[in-house]
């Protein structure tokens, strides 16, 4: 077939196109994964029994809005990743900035402590499962945002994957917060890090493999 | 260039809300720009050239949801080709045919070309091998350019599932083009 056949091929018997598909797609994926990582929270690990109290501690909300925050930047820097030719823009680089910010106010938090304190601060009584908990409740997500991924046109596809993954991890934090009884600034800033870098890692892996077109 | 921008994008916002003449326009014109940005990147191999030219045309096609009308048409363009041609370049090892670096001067809308060699693959044939469901559907409408109502009547499909065939149908499609060497 010549090239002006396929042309004409294509141009027949055009539908309108919806959109603002790519919109709905991206949003039913992210309510639908956080919701099963909050439940997954709720059903499977339990709730902090101490919740209450601690919402009333300034720590607390420090904490969920790190989350928070770098969940929606990092949704940002996915929707752009998936269309050809959009630019990144700056809210990415809100990342470095937030993540940065936690690292100042740890390390604050650690000179300020007696040196005998320091060591729990960091490892308060949970740092050895929290990352890997966190990575669990972020694979529906990872799933569901890879999937939508898939149906619209990434160019950089490690980012894809990783910026995907990275998002992911960041609301199975906000979820997994929910059930961790660690309010230390040093705990949250290395281990919920690690728990948002794992399924970020594991995206950047897949990108290329599954998002090809 | 602005004046390239603005009529291609003008064009693509009526095709996408479906008006098809304008869209055999748009395909048309996007044709001869690409050919001659791949002729220019692809040196001497005339039929890599056509080849990846109906892979480019069928991929802006069933990516053409991700056209986001705020976004310069020509970014979109750019950024699609570029991918295409990377991945051809680095999943068939053909680093060879590469002249010179790809770079992001070059540009896709700089030039046109209208004359046609013919691709090494023929669509028509790659048609033949897709099932029914995909076939039947791109065969009515795409080419002999029945409804989808009419399309239905003949296949004995729903018509979601002659829309569905088409879709299915161009993606596959475009991966089997992907598939030869």
């Amino acid at each position: 077939m010549k090239t002006e056949d396929l042309v004409s091929l294509l141009s027949t018997g055009t539908a309108p196109v919806d959109l603002r598909l790519a919109s709905r797609r991206w949003l039913l994926a992210l309510a639908g994964g956080a919701s099963i990582a909050f439940l997954l929270t709720a059903g499977l690990l339990r709730l902090n029994p101490t919740l209450l109290e601690e919402a009333s501690q300034p720590m607390f909300w420090v904490r969920e809005s790190y989350c928070a925050v770098l969940g929606a930047l990092g949704f940002v820097a996915v929707v752009r990743l998936a269309r050809p030719g959009s630019p990144l823009g700056a809210a990415p680089m809100g990342i470095p900035v937030a993540v940065i910010a936690t690292w100042v106010l740890a390390a604050a938090t650690l000179v300020m402590a007696a040196p005998q304190n320091r060591a729990p601060l960091i490892l308060g009584h949970t740092a050895a499962v929290c990352p890997f908990l966190i990575a669990f409740l972020a694979t529906p997500l990872l799933i569901a945002l890879l999937w939508v991924m898939r149906s619209l046109a990434p160019t950089r596809l490690r980012w894809a994957g990783a910026a995907s993954g990275f998002t992911a991890g960041s609301i199975g934090a906000l979820a997994y917060s929910l059930h961790c009884p660690e309010l230390a600034p040093p705990f949250f800033a290395i281990w919920y890090l690690l728990g948002m870098l794992i399924p970020a890692a594991i995206g950047a892996w897949l990108g290329p493999r599954l998002l090809r077109w | 260039m602005q004046l390239i921008e603005e009529h291609l994008r003008s064009l693509i916002l009526q095709s996408l809300a479906g008006d098809a003449a304008a869209y055999r326009i748009f395909l048309h014109e996007l044709m001869k720009h690409l050919r001659s940005y791949l002729r220019r990147r692809l040196g001497g191999l005339p039929e890599e050239v056509e080849d990846l030219l109906q892979e480019l045309l069928l991929a802006v096609h069933n990516k053409r949801h991700t056209y986001d009308p705020k976004q310069p048409l020509t970014a979109w363009v750019q950024a699609i080709a570029r991918y295409k041609l990377i991945d051809l370049l680095r999943h068939r090892s053909r680093r060879d045919v590469l002249t010179d670096s790809l770079d992001e001067d070059d540009q896709v809308f700089a030039t046109t070309a209208n004359d046609a060699a013919e691709a090494q693959y023929d669509v028509a044939k790659l048609l033949l091998g897709l099932p029914d469901g995909q076939r039947l559907p791109i065969l009515y409408v795409k080419i002999e350019g029945a409804s989808v109502t009419d399309t239905a009547v003949r296949t004995g499909m729903s018509k979601s599932a002659v829309k569905v065939g088409i879709h299915r149908g161009l993606k596959a499609l475009a991966e089997r083009i992907r598939g030869i060497e």
